[in-house]
Order: structure tokens, then sequence, then C-alpha cells
């Protein structure tokens, strides 16, 4: 087939006089990984929900696997598989279970069904859990059996909500390589959403970055962090400082921008290391009293921060959207 | 549009039949408010005589087919609302987002619910013979089956009706008493309903389950208030109309 595997125009989601996503334009190749990054309430779900048929977008549209999504809803969801955000599974079933009403619901005949099982399983590392209850699986585990039953009727196309929300760093690995793996192997393109910084580095091919329901940047993670070129030196200062004196540094040699937020400074520096003698020297002349200096290298943090001015773990303690984020984690998760 | 899957249909009925097998607690739990009413009230009343029982029919065998009515009213309403305990823990997501038919959904789920119901209503039939309810014979058993599936189908109908109409699960208990409880009363299972006064006699008219019940006495014991032809003219009108509705507001409830 030809063609992208996703293309939307103008995708718009309006709930009420709140406007969740606006105007987004996006393509995506087939068998790429690709990946939405942004703070919570950024709109990234309703995305994903308007994609897989679950809402219907109050303007704009897109195209999944040559097919519209308002129009060809049942050949759309025959393409693709989904691992929504909050817990979808059936907890007084088992594993297989689960992963059998899966297949029986894609029409899949009892003979591929079995042998897709035993796959998927084998993907994820479940085949020695495939007879427990999923409400004795722990989270981690809950959420691979997800992943592959999102994979079992082979779709196209598969759509992952914050994969790895809540989870300790080495599920969260493990999940990244069944990621790759079923990427590679199976050649589905993937649509991942996060707001891990070093997840959509460490997975993605390109990650476009939301904010406020609109895409602010959209690129492969090295050419965003490209976009920040120079390191980035951060100095924790005195509440007191002017921004006269914040101004100063950028007379520096080598700053190439300067970022205020609060009493910590941000500079774009070349070669950071052999710079910061300077800079603290020229910064104590100044008058300005600097608690604290660290160095690294530009993350997609930095180019979140670039075009929103502000960091993702800001954005995300302020506003409903966090609140409401919240809430539907805790009434999913009361048993 | 309206296309049947019916691997989808199996899929769904197979998944309450195996919730139900396994959840054995919760099936006792739910057996257990029949059975003490037909332990209590059929001892209790053994021996009183209610002017509007024919003679021959002892109190039992005229209580237990308005007990079985009850359990089929009761489990069959909550299975048509644990739609709400799927919305509420996000597998109805995975249900629809497959891509099936919103009828099959709701023929393979109203199957599983009325199946679930239909065999609960057929274990309290045990004690009921067991305490000495004499059943007119195989035709009457049979026909007794069909009243209990066109009961668990209607209400299990109303269930999902009211479900795809509610965002949360506020309303659950609100419908448990002020729909179901009194439809229970009302239908003359437990008492003859022309002992009730006029005004609420009129209501027990209106209850679908009082054609239910007098069908199932009728069909098992062989007394009933009506001829068992219009209780079942009624009955299947109720549920036609009932499963109508129900699919109709499942088809156009949200998802989100
Ligand atoms: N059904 C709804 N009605 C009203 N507002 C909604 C609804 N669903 C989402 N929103 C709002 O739309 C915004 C985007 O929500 P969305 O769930 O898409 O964010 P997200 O990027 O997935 O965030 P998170 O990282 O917390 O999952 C939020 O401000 C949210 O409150
Ligand atoms: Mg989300």
């Amino acid at each position: 087939m030809e063609g992208a595997a996703i293309a939307t125009s103008g995708l718009t989601m309006r709930f009420d006089d709140f406007t969740a996503v606006e105007g987004v334009d996006l393509q995506i190749e087939k068998g790429e990984l690709f990946g939405l990054l942004g703070p919570n309430g950024a709109g990234k779900s309703t995305i994903i929900k308007m994609l897989t048929t679950m809402l219907r977008p109050t303007a704009g549209g897109a195209v999944v696997w040559g097919y519209d999504i308002a129009r060809e809803r049942d050949a759309v969801r025959n393409s693709i598989g989904v691992v929504f955000q909050d817990p979808s599974v059936d907890s007084q079933l088992t594993g297989r279970e689960n992963l059998d009403f899966h297949g029986r619901m894609y029409g899949m005949d009892k003979k591929t069904r079995k042998a897709r099982v035993h796959e998927v399983l084998e993907l994820v590392d479940l085949t020695e859990k495939a007879e427990v209850l999923m409400e004795d699986y722990s989270g981690g585990m809950q959420r691979r059996l997800e992943i592959a039953r999102g994979l079992m009727h082979h779709p196209h196309v598969l759509f992952l909500d914050e994969p790895t929300l809540g989870l300790d760093a080495q599920t969260r690995r493990y999940i990244w390589q069944y990621i790759q793996k079923m990427n590679q192997e199976e050649g589905v393109t993937v649509v991942l959403t996060t707001h891990y910084m070093e997840e959509a580095d460490h997975l993605c091919e390109r990650v476009a970055i939301i904010d406020q329901g609109k895409i602010v940047a959209l690129d492969t993670p090295e050419n965003l962090k490209d976009l920040i070129g120079a390191d980035i030196i951060t100095l924790e200062v005195d509440d007191g400082v002017t921004d006269e004196q914040v101004h100063a540094f950028s007379k520096f040699d080598g700053v190439e921008a300067v970022d205020r937020s609060g009493s910590t400074i941000n500079l774009s520096v070349d070669h950071g290391e052999s710079r910061i003698p300077e800079i603290v020297l020229g910064a104590s002349k100044a008058g300005v009293k600097i608690r604290s200096v660290s160095m690294h290298e530009p993350t997609l943090e930095d180019v979140f921060l670039k075009f929103t001015g502000k960091k993702i773990r800001e954005s995300e303690s302020s506003g409903a959207g966090m609140m409401a984020a919240f809430q539907s984690r805790m009434r999913t998760r009361r048993h | 549009m309206a296309r049947m899957n019916i691997y989808a249909i199996y899929s769904l009925w197979l998944r309450e039949m195996i919730r139900f097998f396994r959840l054995k607690s919760r099936v006792f739990g739910s057996l257990a408010p029949p059975f003490f009413f037909l332990a209590f009230l059929g001892y209790g009343f053994r021996s009183a005589a209610m002017s509007e029982i024919p003679q021959e029919v002892n109190y039992i065998s005229f209580l237990a087919p308005g007990i079985i009515g009850m359990t089929l009213l009761f489990s069959s309403t909550f299975g048509g609302l644990s739609m709400l305990w799927d919305r509420e823990f996000g597998f109805l997501r995975e249900i629809m987002v497959a891509p099936v038919s919103r009828i099959s959904i709701v023929i393979g789920r109203t199957a599983g619910g009325v199946t679930t119901a239909v065999m609960q209503g057929l274990i309290i039939l045990i004690p009921g013979i067991a305490m000495g309810l004499k059943i007119s014979g195989l035709g009457g058993f049979l026909l007794s089956l069909v009243f209990m599936v066109l009961i668990a189908t209607t209400f299990n109908s109303l269930g999902l009706a009211f479900a795809s109409r509610m965002k949360d699960m506020s309303g659950f208990s609100l419908i448990m008493n002020f729909m179901v409880f009194p439809l229970f009363l009302l239908s003359g299972a437990l008492f003859p309903i022309s002992n009730l006064p006029v005004w609420l006699r009129s209501l027990s008219y209106i209850d679908p389950l009082t054609y239910g019940v007098d069908g199932l006495r009728g069909s098992l014991v062989g007394v009933s208030t009506f001829p068992l032809a219009f209780d079942l003219a009624v009955l299947a009108i109720c549920c036609a109309g009932a499963l109508g509705l129900g699919a109709y507001l499942f088809e156009i409830s949200d998802v989100e």
C-alpha cells in the first residue's frame, strides 16, 4: 500500500469551550517508531483516542493505514492495536483468557489464536504467567500483557499510550526492549506517547513535542537536540538577581543563549567544561551569588524548554491537566 | 453496519460463563437472599391459608416460582448494569476498540447475562423441589424455561439501558433499591396480587415481572391468574421493547 501509516490534517478536539487538541498535522511513515512527547494534559491521550476511533474529532481529520477515522471506523479498528493509558484488562480472567478473548473479538480461529497467544506471550516473557489471574499480576506484568494483547491480531499500527507510566526503571527498560523488538521483528508501526524524556530519546526514531494541544517541534531526537547545539550550564543563583545581571551572562565568550526561570539560569555554551571557570568568575564580579553550578549535554527537556519557555515538570504541576490525570488514575486503581 | 460478528458474540458470552464459574462466592452470595426468602417464607407460611391460592396448591408451590422470578430479576438486572464495572475498570475500551458492531456486543453480553441468570433460577428450583414444590410435568418445565429466558432478557436489557445512560456507578444502588425491589414486591412473587388494594394492583399490572411470575407458576405448577398464552404474549412484547431500548441506548452511548 502506498502512503503514510498515519496522516492527520488539522486534527482538533474541543471539549465544551476547552480545546484539548488544536490543528495537529502529522505524517507518520510505515514501520516508524514514533513518539508523542508532552507534559500531563498536553493532549496526547486525546490524539490517541481520536486516531483509534474512540473519540470523534470536532474538526479536521486523519487517515490511519489508508482509512478515514470518521468514516471507516471498522477498517481503522481492524488495522490497529491499542494499549490505552489506563488498564483495560478483565482482572477476573487469566492472562491467556484475556488474550483469547481478544483473539475471538478480532475473528481469529482457534488454531491461529493458539499459535499467536504462544508467540506474543514469548515476546513479552509471560509464558509462565499465562494461567495466572490478571488481578495477581504486578503492574509491569499487566502492562506487558496489554502490549502482547495489542499485537495479537497482527495490527499494522500499534498505539501505546504511556506504556511505562508508573513502572520502575528496570521494568521500563524491559518494555523498551519489547517495543523495539516488535517494531523490528514484526515490522509494526508504533506510535507511543510519553512524558519521559529518556523514553522518547532512547526509543523513538522521530518525536513530536506537544504542549497545550499543539505540536511545537517535530524531528529525530538528535536533530531536536542539535537545535540546542551546545552544552547547558545551569546556575542556581540567589533570588535577588536582576534581569540586567542575568543579561550580562550573554556577553561572555561562547555563551549562545541565556534563559532564566526563577532562581535558575540556563546558559547554552559551546565546550561547556572549559567555560565554567570564566563564567563563575564573571558572575561574582557582576555581584551575582552562585549557589551551585552544573552542566549537561542537551536533552529533549532543553528542547521543550526552548520551545515552550518552561520545563516539562513545571508545566505538569500546574493546571487542570494534572488533576484530571491524577483523578483518572485514582479511579482506575480503585478496586 | 449492523454486522454480526459470531466470534465476538461467542467471546463475550464465554467471558460471562468463565466469570460465573470462577466467582463462585459471588454467585452464592447473590443466591442467598432468594434462598432465605424461599426457606423462611415457605416454612413460615406453610399452613397459613390464603383465600386467593387454590386449595390444591400448597404455599411452597405458589412461592417457589415467585422466588425463581426474583432470582432472575435481580441477577439479570445486575448483569445488565455490570457494564458500569467494565467502564469503571477500563475493559469497555477493550471491547469498543475491536472491529465489532455494537449490536453484536449487545447480543453477546445479553446472551451471557441471560444464561447465567437462568442457571441461577434453575439452582433455586432445587431447594424449592426439596421443600415440596410439585412440577406439573416435562412440558411445563420446558415452557417455564422459555419464561425464564424472557424474564432474564427483559431485565438484563433494562439494566443495560440504564448503564448506557449513567456516567458512573452512583446510580447503581438507586436503581437496585427504587426500581428492582418494587418490581419484585409488586410482581406477586410472594402473595397473590388480588390481595393488594386496587391502586397498588394497577401498578402490578404494568410490572413485566407480574406476567413472568404468573407464567412461571402456570407452567411449573399449573395455576395462574392469566391464561398462559396471555402471559407469554405480554412478556414477549416487554422483552422485545426492553431489548430494543437497551440496544439503542447502548448504540448511541459514548465510550469516553
Ligand atoms: N472528556 C473530557 N472532557 C473535558 N476535558 C477533557 C476530556 N478529556 C480530556 N480533557 C482535557 O484535555 C486535556 C488533554 O488531556 P489528555 O488526556 O489528552 O492529556 P495527556 O497529554 O494524555 O496527559 P497525561 O500525560 O496526563 O496522560 C486535559 O486538560 C484534560 O483535562
Ligand atoms: Mg494521557
